[in-house]
């Protein structure tokens, strides 16, 4: 029995072991690994030598510091050739070195430093600026063009700021010449950074140089012409399926791809066209094709074409970039592009498959077959992607420039750098600004996206201009109706009253918290501060004397819930085109549509507190606060810039319709002469910064579902709005 | 303990069968055979190699079989890594040529075991269990093919994912020794632990011509953007540990460091932070009083608190990923796994799969130089954010991370995308977690746009054999200013439409289409004779609705084109007593349908009814021969995410839904039919898409005291 015992204990210790190891090879790997794992074996991923090295090693901080000495020139990083320090202090500015007398600057070069100079980015003071531009004309570099600026060199060494180039940001549009048109810039760029059109992935350094679209002289400085795109067509396809029409290069860089195009052409659907015709010695070269490609060329206009063509090819020029790009983004035609190794504009942030075809130069006889495979669902997202990105980083040359800012700005300030949905969708990177929240669902735009809904309470913010003197006072009765609403988190009254605060208890009891603020300026855009206090994305923006009842405060909010991108008011405005004076004009009269909607009694969201802050230029916030006028306007601009679309008039009661029209209220600056004649200025003023006119009609009005029907009161919600 | 245990129960259940006279056989037996293993598993195999099949090759070799290849000393060797290879420069795209899938095909090398001249193995380790997980994911998965001469990509059976354990001259060597090598094209390198002491290059340091790198830990200066491929260090706990599941939200840590490898310089600078925040920080070390091996590495500890790993990661908010002697740490994963959010500190680290992912959704990247404002930094973002980046963190671990199989796939995906960058993953594709993906709504028509109001609609007239009533529609209809074209679908197969002459003269073209069948989605079908972008679907006995109603309605759909825009509004409700959904008609204060017996809608609607529909719900709509304007409506919020548009006041509308009877009886069934139909389409849906508002579109003017003849749309809600 011992015997067969001990036998029974060896016999099973063996079979284990055995087992344990036939199993641990012959298992599937997952369940041997897990298996070996427990028993403790090496693991490859685990350097316990490297850590007891690492920590005998030099200092991080020193190799940090090696790191910037050796790479550098085409191995430049921000790690290694940006200062980072410069702009901790005053945050992103940008200084732009004065002009030199006698220095020419291209019309294209000036657009580009205008637009800085009026930016908010701008400082005129070298000493807080964070990146510098030269004054220099560098966008031509093209030794044989008229625009071609010599001895940049050593004027731009005896710059005394230039520091070897460090923080700078130099702006190029052509380098090279004929015949190889190489992207050497002609003098040594040090540590700057490069904002060149045409650059190839080669010479580009990552996250270090910008890549920016080739764009013409006569490029819009600020504004832009719209996309071509006025709606949406199904089926997506147009009359013809992809087009070219473009010079070929007989000799040279970048022949090959155009020489080949006529493989392609088919003259029916697929309609490349080229010519030989360019310089003053084609002739010298031309080929056997060449009259048949030219007398080919001419049939067809180029404008028709790019207006009628579901896919525009974008094939490489002399340098990687044309023109054609930009013009195909613009007239909603899917560049499909055909330039092997350019690093396509603003490639940082930009998500090109969503708005391109990336062909491959290699492949140019699989590209129809290719462009025909495109399903139509994706043409119509491809097609729509074109406009929104034309219209929110190409239109102009403001926009080109505030692109590559903000894309620096990005990188500078890592923490609050927008994320790649805000740059690829509506409204663009241009109006989402990442200072204002890191979380996406703090914007107005991306509820959708997300699959979330805005927070479901509002912030009332009531501006106080007239002491507290009767309990009589509209803004005391104001404040009570506004507390009773379902949706009402608290009220903020900005007390911007030169009289001092009334005491505690001046104030009624309501439910919801009463924080009073004392302005700290008294100006009217201080009604537009992001305050912190405001906690709910919605926010109630009311006049002292605005008369409101409680039912129609909560429908406007049921309202602005299906809107939240857009503001959500009661008495509208609209605006016209004033042929005779050719100016904008401004109206206040019942008009069967409207474009604006008075802040006086309006929800939208807290971001445009943001964004009217932060976005707009001094010069119009200062001016709205000259005047204590057309702060209304300014918030109706900028939301309608933003969202491209009008704003929404709710219904309202009648008798507030005419305090609005300035009847009412003694103190009422709407009862002054010149109020309006300001407005009228205001607008044209604002139109002319935002480079074109923001504002959209709308002709309809929203209404309880049940407004004025034929129905028994009771049955109605909102009956309030309906009594006189 | 380990589940070789549990077979060990096997054993005492063989003995009472054997013969006495056996056992000092069988004793003697299991000796060898063990001595045997545990000699073989100790010298060569232990613990990370392999011995069985490797199954990505069709002939099953294992390493023993595998042939033995001996590398002559003079053999060539690859030149190092080109910086400026580019795909179009130094990848063959003609290999992988046009095919309709959009899918490159991947090619394995067999196994082969290279030694040196004097029988050296070129690697200590051989082929590692992870090489090989890889290599049997690529040949299970959609990618693989035997045959080398479709292959567009191929992947050496030689495994370089750490460093450590080649030898980088005879590696390279052997790599150039493969038959299809030609300078590296179109090869790709696994690698995780790149670089040696002092040093540690960021980069692989054989030299390889130019086969891409698929590596973990480069460095902005070392990556070739757009060629190479960022991929994550693979943790092996990954396999090992199964952590619960973790709701985002408030831990009890607000930063944590786990990491053991951290230079003297960080901890300090990591100890003054827990100085200044105190309980909010927890900073762990490796434990002095274990022994090293698998114990240690489970644990951590912090002035000889002991805590396990990694499951403390999930306690806290924020986990540090510092840079240790390399920018890639396997930490990366254990932290992503926990749901913790990751801040990394690693200066010019390139992440892990950053030409696709969207790291900022659920990683904080903070410079090495700031690591003592890491406090500050992160208490700056919104608790929601850090919500979102906790569910977005523990996301990506799972659909990249978490085996050898989904980062080798992911690598594959992204240079797939970049070959056929027309079929390529979206943004949303790669980076919304599945709950996301639910919840989220991108309209296929998402520029916002007014569309003129020249090109005006095309009104679509469904009917079977009303003619007079249907004359008279067409009537009133012709008199809206924006009519383009009027289309009448001629759905009586068995009687033809009346004479051409008998048609109301109408100042726009009138067109008739007959159909094949008697069906309710003719009426939504994309008919090319539809040249407008704006429909209006329109009943044969809806005669109430004025000029100005219906131009009005037209003027609302331009100012939302993706909406449905109509008149007769209709409700969705929750009932209680029933648990299900109902249809409700009455006078009610909100709105979540619209009937389409008259409504606006963009064209693309009618394409996606016809052809997009989810489900069964065409047919079903067409042999019931009701709800059409349900599923309409369903489809519409559903991929919108918007609610319709209900414009105009209520007027009596004789009974729209009811086509021949009026009568309470009827009345009712058609209601309890149209229950039916919002149940079984919510199902189908899976969801409720539906959007209830509490508004309707009237003119700015309407029922103002105001002249009438100056209002734009004086004739609306006349009865």
């Amino acid at each position: 029995m011992q015997a067969k015992k001990r036998y029974l204990i060896l016999l099973s210790a063996g079979a284990c072991l055995s087992l344990l190891f036939y199993l641990g090879f012959e298992l599937p790997p997952a369940r041997r690994g897990r298996h070996e794992r427990g028993g403790g074996g090496r693991r490859p991923w685990e350097d316990r030598t490297d850590t007891e090295e690492y920590n005998v090693h030099i200092s991080p901080r020193q190799k940090r510091d090696v790191n910037t000495s050796v790479y550098r020139g085409r191995r430049c990083r921000m790690e290694s050739c940006f200062d980072h320090s410069l702009c901790q202090k005053n945050g992103f500015k940008v200084y732009v070195y004065p002009q030199q007398k006698g220095e020419k600057i291209s019309e294209s070069y000036q657009n580009i430093l205008a637009s800085i100079e009026s930016s908010r980015f701008y400082t005129s003071d070298p000493g807080q600026a964070c990146l510098f531009i030269l004054s220099l004309d560098t966008l031509d570099r093209d030794q044989l063009s008229p625009q071609y600026v010599h001895n940049l060199k050593t004027k731009i060494q005896s710059l005394p700021l230039w520091n070897d180039g460090r923080n700078h940001l130099i702006f190029n549009l052509y380098s090279g010449t004929w015949p190889d048109y190489t992207e050497d810039l002609g003098f040594d760029i040090g540590q700057a950074m490069l904002a060149k059109a045409s650059i190839s992935t080669e010479n580009f350094r990552p996250n270090f140089d910008v890549s920016i679209p080739l764009f013409s002289k006569d490029h819009a400085r600020t504004g832009g012409d719209r996309g071509f795109l006025k709606y949406n067509t199904i089926p997506p396809f147009r009359k013809y399926m992809l087009v070219f029409k473009g010079k070929r290069y007989l000799t040279g860089i970048g022949s090959d791809t155009r020489n080949a195009l006529y493989h392609v052409h088919n003259a029916e659907d697929v309609v490349l066209l080229t010519t030989c015709k360019h310089g003053k010695d084609w002739k010298k070269h031309k080929d056997a094709r060449c009259d048949k490609d030219n007398a080919e060329y001419d049939k067809y206009d180029y404008k028709e074409m790019l207006h009628n063509s579901t896919f525009c090819l974008v094939p490489r020029g002399r340098r990687l970039g044309s023109f054609r790009f930009l013009e195909a983004l613009q007239a909603a035609c899917v560049p499909v592009m055909l330039s092997n190794g350019w690093e396509l504009p603003f490639s940082e942030i930009i998500d090109w498959k969503t708005a391109a075809v990336i062909g491959d130069e290699r492949l140019l006889l699989q590209i129809p077959t290719t462009v025909r495979s495109i399903h139509q669902d994706k043409i119509l997202s491809l097609r729509q992607q074109t406009q929104f990105l034309w219209e929110a980083y190409f239109s102009s040359v403001e926009k080109i420039v505030l692109t590559t800012l903000e894309i620096i700005q990005d990188r500078v300030l890592e923490q609050g750098s927008r994320s790649p949905l805000m740059w690829n969708s509506h409204p663009g990177g241009l109006f989402a600004l990442p200072q204002y929240s890191s979380y996406l669902g703090d914007f107005p735009f991306y509820y959708a996206t997300l699959g979330i809904r805005p927070y479901p309470k509002f912030t009332a913010v009531i501006h106080a201009v007239s002491p507290l003197v009767s309990q009589s006072q509209p803004i005391l009765k104001l404040l009570v109706s506004v507390a009773k609403s379902q949706y009402c988190a608290q009220i903020i009254v900005l007390w911007n009253s030169d009289k001092p605060l009334p005491a505690k208890h001046r104030w009624p009891a309501t439910s919801v918290p009463v924080i009073v603020i004392e302005g700290e300026n008294k100006v009217m855009s201080s009604r537009f501060l992001p305050y912190d206090t405001i906690v709910t994305d919605a926010v109630l923006s009311l006049d002292e004397d605005t008369v409101l009842s409680t039912t129609e405060v909560d429908f406007a909010f049921t309202v602005w819930q299906s809107f939240p991108e857009r503001i959500v008011g009661y008495p509208a405005r609209s605006h016209f085109w004033d042929g005779n004076k050719e100016r904008w004009g401004y109206t206040s009269k019942w008009t069967n549509d409207y474009s604006m909607v008075l802040t006086g009694a309006a929800i939208y969201h807290r971001y445009y507190h943001f964004l009217y802050t932060h976005f707009l230029p001094v010069s119009l916030k200062a001016m709205v606060d000259q005047l204590a006028n057309c702060e209304d306007i300014l918030m109706n601009f900028l939301v309608s810039a933003v969202t491209k679309l009008p704003p929404i008039k709710v219904t309202q009661k009648k008798q507030y319709k005419e305090t609005m029209m300035g009847q009412s209220s003694r103190a009422s600056r709407w009862a002054d002469p010149d109020h309006f004649a300001q407005r009228q200025t205001c607008m044209n003023k604002f139109a002319s910064w935002f480079g074109a006119m923001p504002l959209v009609h709308s002709q309809m009005r929203l209404d309880p579902v049940l407004f004025k029907d034929q129905v028994s009161i009771l049955r109605k919600k909102y009956r309030d709005i309906e009594r006189l | 303990m380990y589940p070789s245990s549990k077979y060990s129960s096997r054993g005492p259940a063989l003995i009472p069968r054997m013969k006495i006279k056996h056992r000092i056989y069988y004793i003697t037996l299991f000796s060898v055979v063990l001595l045997g293993l545990i000699a073989t598993g100790m010298f060569q195999f232990w613990p990370h190699s392999i011995e069985s099949s490797a199954d990505w090759t069709m002939d099953k070799r294992s390493v023993h079989d595998a042939p033995l290849v001996r590398l002559p000393v003079s053999s060539p060797i690859p030149e190092r890594g080109d910086l400026s290879c580019r795909m179009h420069t130094c990848f063959d795209v003609y290999r992988c040529g046009y095919n309709p899938k959009n899918r490159i095909k991947v090619y394995i090398y067999p196994l082969q075991r290279f030694v040196d001249e004097v029988g050296v193995p070129i690697s200590s380790t051989g082929l590692s269990r992870e090489y090989n997980d890889l290599l049997s994911a690529i040949s299970d998965s959609d990618f693989y093919t035997d045959d080398v001469s479709r292959a567009c990509l191929f992947i050496p059976s030689i495994d370089v994912l750490n460093q450590n354990s080649l030898r980088v001259r005879e590696t390279a060597q052997a790599l150039a020794m493969l038959p299809r090598w030609d300078k590296g094209m179109n090869h790709l390198l696994f690698n995780m632990l790149p670089g040696g002491p002092p040093d540690y290059n960021t980069a692989l340091d054989v030299p390889r011509d130019r086969a891409l790198l698929a590596g973990g830990g480069f460095s902005t200066w070392t990556y070739r953007q757009g060629y190479d491929v960022s991929i994550p260090v693979y943790s092996p706990l990954s396999a090992d540990v199964e952590l619960p599941e973790r709701q985002p939200g408030p831990r009890r840590y607000f930063i944590l460091s786990s990491q053991t490898a951290i230079h003297r310089e960080y901890r300090a600078e990591l100890e003054r932070l827990k100085e200044e925040n105190g309980e909010a920080l927890l900073l762990l070390d490796k434990c002095s009083n274990l022994s090293q091996g698998a114990a240690s590495v489970r644990k951590r500890c912090c002035k000889g608190q002991v805590y396990d790993y990694p499951q403390i990661l999930q306690e806290s908010s924020f986990c540090v990923v510092l840079r240790g002697a390399r920018l890639g740490q396997a930490a990366l994963s254990d932290v992503l796994q926990a749901g913790c959010v990751p801040v990394i500190l690693a200066d010019s680290y390139i992440l892990p799969f950053s030409e696709v992912l969207d790291w900022k959704r659920a990683s904080v990247v903070i410079p090495e130089e700031k690591l003592s404002e890491m406090y500050t930094i992160l208490k700056s973002i919104p608790h929601r954010q850090v919500e979102e980046m906790q569910r977005q963190a523990q996301w990506f671990w799972e659909a990249y991370f978490s085996s050898m199989k989904a980062i080798g796939l992911t690598t594959l995906q992204i240079i797939n995308d970049r070959i056929y960058p027309y079929a390529a993953r979206s943004y949303e594709q790669w980076n919304n977690p599945p709950v996301v993906k639910w919840a989220s709504v991108n309209s296929p028509l998402f520029l916002p746009l007014i569309p003129p109001r020249a090109p005006g609609f095309t009104a679509v007239v469904l009917t079977y054999d009303r003619v007079e009533s249907l004359f008279r529609v067409i009537t009133e209809i012709s008199k809206v200013p924006s009519l383009a074209k009027l289309l009448v679908v001629w759905n009586n197969q068995n009687k033809s439409p009346p004479e051409e002459t008998l048609w109301p003269k109408i100042g726009v073209p009138l067109k008739v289409v007959r159909t094949k069948e008697n069906k309710l989605s003719n009426r939504f079908f994309p008919y090319d004779e539809i040249e407008t972008e704006a429909v209006l679907a329109i009943d044969d006995d809806i005669i109430m609705l004025t000029s100005d109603e219906l131009q009005f309605g037209y003027e609302v759909w331009r100012e939302f084109p993706d909406r449905l825009v109509g008149y007769p509004g209709r409700l969705h409700l929750w009932d209680h007593e029933m648990g299900k959904w109902k249809y409700e008609s009455e006078w009610t204060n909100e709105v979540s349908m619209v009937l389409t017996g008259a409504a606006f809608y963009h064209k693309y609607f009618n394409y996606l009814y016809t052809y997009k529909m989810p489900g069964d719900i065409k047919n079903w709509v067409d042999a019931h021969m009701n709800c059409e304007d349900i599923a309409m409506n369903f489809l519409v919020a559903n991929i919108t995410g918007k609610a319709p548009i209900k414009v105009t006041p209520r007027k009596k509308f004789k009974c729209p839904e009811c086509t021949a009877l009026d009568g309470l009886s009827l009345d009712q069934t058609h209601m309890v039919e149209r229950s039916e139909c919002i149940n079984k389409f919510a199902s189908v849906f899976g969801t409720m898409p539906l959007k209830v508002v509490e508004h309707r579109a009237d003119p700015v003017l309407y029922k103002d005291d105001f002249p009438e003849k100056l209002k734009s749309f004086p004739n609306i809600g006349s009865l």
